[in-house]
C-alpha cells in the first residue's frame, strides 16, 4: 500500500476536514514522487484548477500580475512534464539527482474539505560534480477530491534566495 | 600578455580557447573592455520618480543607479569614501539619502557627501565636497541607461550607431504606451561570459536546443518559431553590435496591423475588446505582445532579445550571471502585460522551457573547452544573406551565420589590443 492510499479517509468518517497527519503524509508522498521523477502520477495529484507557483520575490502574495519562475495551470503543468520526460531537453536528460525532505509543518487554516499549511523544504541536487542546496518555504492548499483523497489546489515554493540568481533547474521543485 | 598576443588570439573565422579559460585574460577584459566602454546598467522605468534607485554592476564593480530630486540620473560606485563599506544593499526602491552603516557618512542621490558625524574629529580644513561617491558618466537611449568609467569615449548614440534603428524598432512593443520593465529572472552558469554573448545571435542552436520548447507550442506558433526557415539574416552593425532577424514579418510591429489575429491571441483580443479598447488598440497590443522578430546584441553586455532585455555580468572567468528582464507596456492594458508575463515565464528563467537548456549547453561548452592544449573555437559558419535585406555596406550572412559572433570578437580584439 502506498503512503497516499493509506491516508484516504475510511468510509463513514465523520468529517472531511483533513488532519495534519493526512496532509503531511500526502506532501511526503508528493516529495517522494518528485525525487523519483514520477511525474505522470504527480499530475494526478492536482486539482484541475490548481496553480503551481515559484515566485521571483520573497514575500509575494499576488502572483498573477508579476513575473514568477513558474506560474503553471493544468495545461502548463502537463506541457512541463512532457518536456521533462521527453529526453530531448539537455538540462533534464538526465536531470540533476535530487534528495529533498519536507518538514516544519504548520496548519494555517483548515475546514470542510480543505487544509492550508506551511512547511520547509530542504533539497540537495547533484550533477556534473556540483552539489547545490535549494532550501525553500512551501505553502500548500489541499482540497478533498471526489474520491475522498486530497488534491493540490495551490503549491507555492518560495526559494530562500528567490530574488537572487539560480542555476538552471531541470526538474520539479 | 602583450597587445600583439591578444591580437593573435582572434582571427577572422575563429578565436582561441584561452579566451574562455585564462583568468589573466579575464582580468584584462574587465579593465580594457568593461571599464572602457558603455555598459548597460538599468532601464529608466526601474527608476520611476524622484529619489529612486536600483543597484547594478559595471563589470565587477557594484554601482547604484539613482534619480535625484530633479529627475536627473546618476550612476555611483557603491562604496563609502571613508573606509569603503557599501552604502546600499537593497535591490531597488526610494531613497533621498544613502547612509553608510559603518560610521554614518550620508550621501545625496547625486553622490554628494551630505554629512559626516562628529566632524570635529577631522582637521579644520576637511572639505566634504572632496569626497562624493564616485560618479560614472551616464547617458541613455530609448530608456536604456548606460554608464562608463571612461570620460573620453564617444557619446552613447555614436557608439550605438546603426544599432539605434533596431532599438527604435524593438521599443515598438510598447504598443504606443512606452516600454516598462515587469520583473527579472536571474541565473548563472559555470562558464565564460562570451559564451553567452555568442548565443544571442546564434539561430543555429535554436531548433536543436529548444526542441522541447517548440514541441510545447501549437502548430501555428511553432511555425512562427521556425527561425531558420523564414529568410532571416544576421547583420554586423559595427562596434561589436549585431542583429539576428529570425522572423522578418515581426521586424516592424506597427506594420500589418490589419492581418488576422493569430488563434493563440484570440482570447486576449476578446478580453481587450471586453475592456472597451477600440479595434486599432486591440490590434496594436496583440501584434506587439509576443515581441519583435529579432535579437539585437549590443557589445558587451546587453541584448534586446525578441520580448525582453538580456543582460550579462561576468563574475569570474568561469562564471557568468544573466538577467532576463521582462518588459511590457507602460500604462497599457493589464491583460496584455499579464500575457507578456506568462509568455516570458514559458521560455525564460531558471525553470523556463528554454533557458535551462541554454544554460546547460553553455556549461557544456566550458567543460569541453577544458580539453585540448591549442585548439580554437570555430566561428566560420555562414553563407550570403538574402539579397537586399541588410542595410547597404553592412557585412551580413544568412540567419544561421556566425556573423554576429565574429563582429563581437573583432570588437574584443580592437579593445584588447588597443
Amino acid at each position: 500500500m502506498s503512503v497516499l492510499e493509506e491516508v484516504k479517509p475510511m468510509d463513514g468518517a465523520e468529517t472531511t476536514v483533513p488532519t495534519l497527519a493526512e496532509a503531511t503524509a500526502f506532501v511526503w508522498g508528493e516529495a517522494d514522487m518528485l525525487d523519483r521523477l514520477d511525474y505522470k502520477p504527480w499530475l494526478k495529484l492536482w486539482n484541475i484548477t490548481g496553480k503551481y507557483i515559484i515566485p521571483t520575490l520573497y514575500g509575494q502574495v499576488d502572483y498573477a500580475e508579476v513575473l514568477n519562475i513558474v506560474y503553471d495551470d493544468q495545461t502548463m503543468r502537463e506541457a512541463r512534464v512532457r518536456r521533462l520526460l521527453s529526453g530531448f531537453s539537455m538540462s533534464s536528460a538526465p536531470p540533476a539527482r535530487t534528495v529533498r525532505t519536507v518538514s516544519r509543518f504548520v496548519v494555517t487554516t483548515a475546514g470542510e474539505g480543505f487544509i492550508e499549511l506551511r512547511a520547509a523544504q530542504m533539497l540537495a541536487e547533484y550533477k556534473y560534480g556540483h552539489m547545490r542546496f535549494l532550501p525553500a518555504d512551501l505553502r500548500f492548499r489541499l482540497v478533498r477530491g471526489a474520491d475522498g483523497g486530497l488534491l493540490i489546489d495551490e503549491k507555492v515554493v518560495t526559494l530562500v534566495n528567490a530574488e537572487d540568481y539560480q542555476f538552471g533547474i531541470g526538474y520539479l521543485l | 600578455m602583450s597587445n600583439h598576443d591578444y591580437a593573435t588570439l582572434v582571427r577572422e573565422d575563429r578565436v582561441h580557447t584561452s579566451l574562455y579559460r585564462d583568468a589573466a585574460i579575464f582580468d584584462e577584459e574587465m579593465d580594457r573592455i568593461f571599464k572602457n566602454t558603455w555598459v548597460w546598467v538599468a532601464h529608466e522605468s526601474d527608476l520611476p520618480g524622484k529619489n529612486t534607485f536600483k543597484t547594478s554592476w559595471v563589470g565587477r564593480e557594484a554601482v547604484i543607479v539613482t534619480r535625484d530630486r530633479d529627475l536627473k540620473l546618476h550612476v555611483l560606485l557603491n562604496r563609502c569614501r571613508h573606509r569603503a563599506a557599501s552604502v546600499c544593499e537593497k535591490k531597488q526602491g526610494k531613497a533621498s539619502v544613502f547612509v553608510c552603516p559603518y560610521h554614518g557618512w550620508s550621501y545625496d542621490p547625486d553622490g554628494r557627501l551630505r554629512k559626516v558625524p562628529h566632524v570635529a574629529g577631522y582637521p579644520a580644513d576637511f572639505d566634504t565636497s572632496e569626497s562624493p561617491l564616485i560618479s560614472l558618466r551616464v547617458e541613455t537611449y530609448q530608456g536604456m541607461i548606460f554608464a562608463t568609467f571612461n570620460q573620453e569615449i564617444e557619446p552613447l548614440e555614436t557608439f550605438l550607431g546603426p544599432a539605434r534603428k533596431w532599438i527604435d524598432l524593438f521599443m515598438k512593443q510598447g504598443a504606443g504606451y512606452g516600454v516598462k520593465t515587469l520583473g527579472e529572472h536571474k541565473f548563472r552558469f559555470p562558464g565564460n561570459w562570451k559564451i553567452q554573448l555568442e548565443n544571442t545571435t546564434d539561430a543555429y542552436h535554436f531548433p536543436i536546443v529548444h526542441k522541447t520548447f517548440l514541441d510545447s507550442l501549437d502548430e501555428d506558433t511553432e511555425n512562427v518559431f521556425d527561425v531558420l526557415g523564414q529568410g532571416g539574416w544576421v547583420e554586423d552593425l559595427g562596434n561589436g553590435h549585431s542583429v539576428m532577424v529570425m522572423i522578418p514579418d515581426l521586424i516592424d510591429l506597427e506594420d500589418n496591423l490589419d492581418a488576422p489575429i493569430p488563434e493563440r491571441f484570440a482570447e486576449l483580443a476578446d478580453e481587450l475588446r471586453a475592456e472597451g479598447h477600440d479595434d486599432a488598440t486591440v490590434r496594436k497590443v496583440v501584434r506587439a505582445v509576443g515581441g519583435s522578430g529579432f535579437n539585437l546584441n549590443l557589445f558587451p553586455n546587453v541584448a534586446c532579445s525578441m520580448a525582453f532585455f538580456r543582460v550579462l555580468r561576468p563574475v569570474t572567468v568561469e562564471e557568468t550571471e544573466i538577467m532576463h528582464v521582462a518588459i511590457g507596456m507602460d500604462g497599457g492594458p493589464a491583460a496584455g502585460n499579464r500575457m507578456r508575463l506568462r509568455l516570458h515565464e514559458h521560455f525564460q528563467g531558471p525553470m523556463g522551457f528554454g533557458t535551462p537548456d541554454d544554460a546547460e549547453g553553455w556549461e557544456r561548452v566550458q567543460r569541453g573547452a577544458a580539453a585540448g592544449t591549442d585548439l580554437w573555437i570555430m566561428l566560420n559558419r555562414g553563407v550570403e544573406a538574402p539579397e537586399g535585406v541588410a542595410d547597404a555596406g553592412h557585412n551580413a550572412g544568412d540567419v544561421s551565420a556566425e556573423t554576429g559572433m565574429r563582429a563581437a570578437y573583432q570588437q574584443w580584439k580592437r579593445m584588447m589590443a588597443a
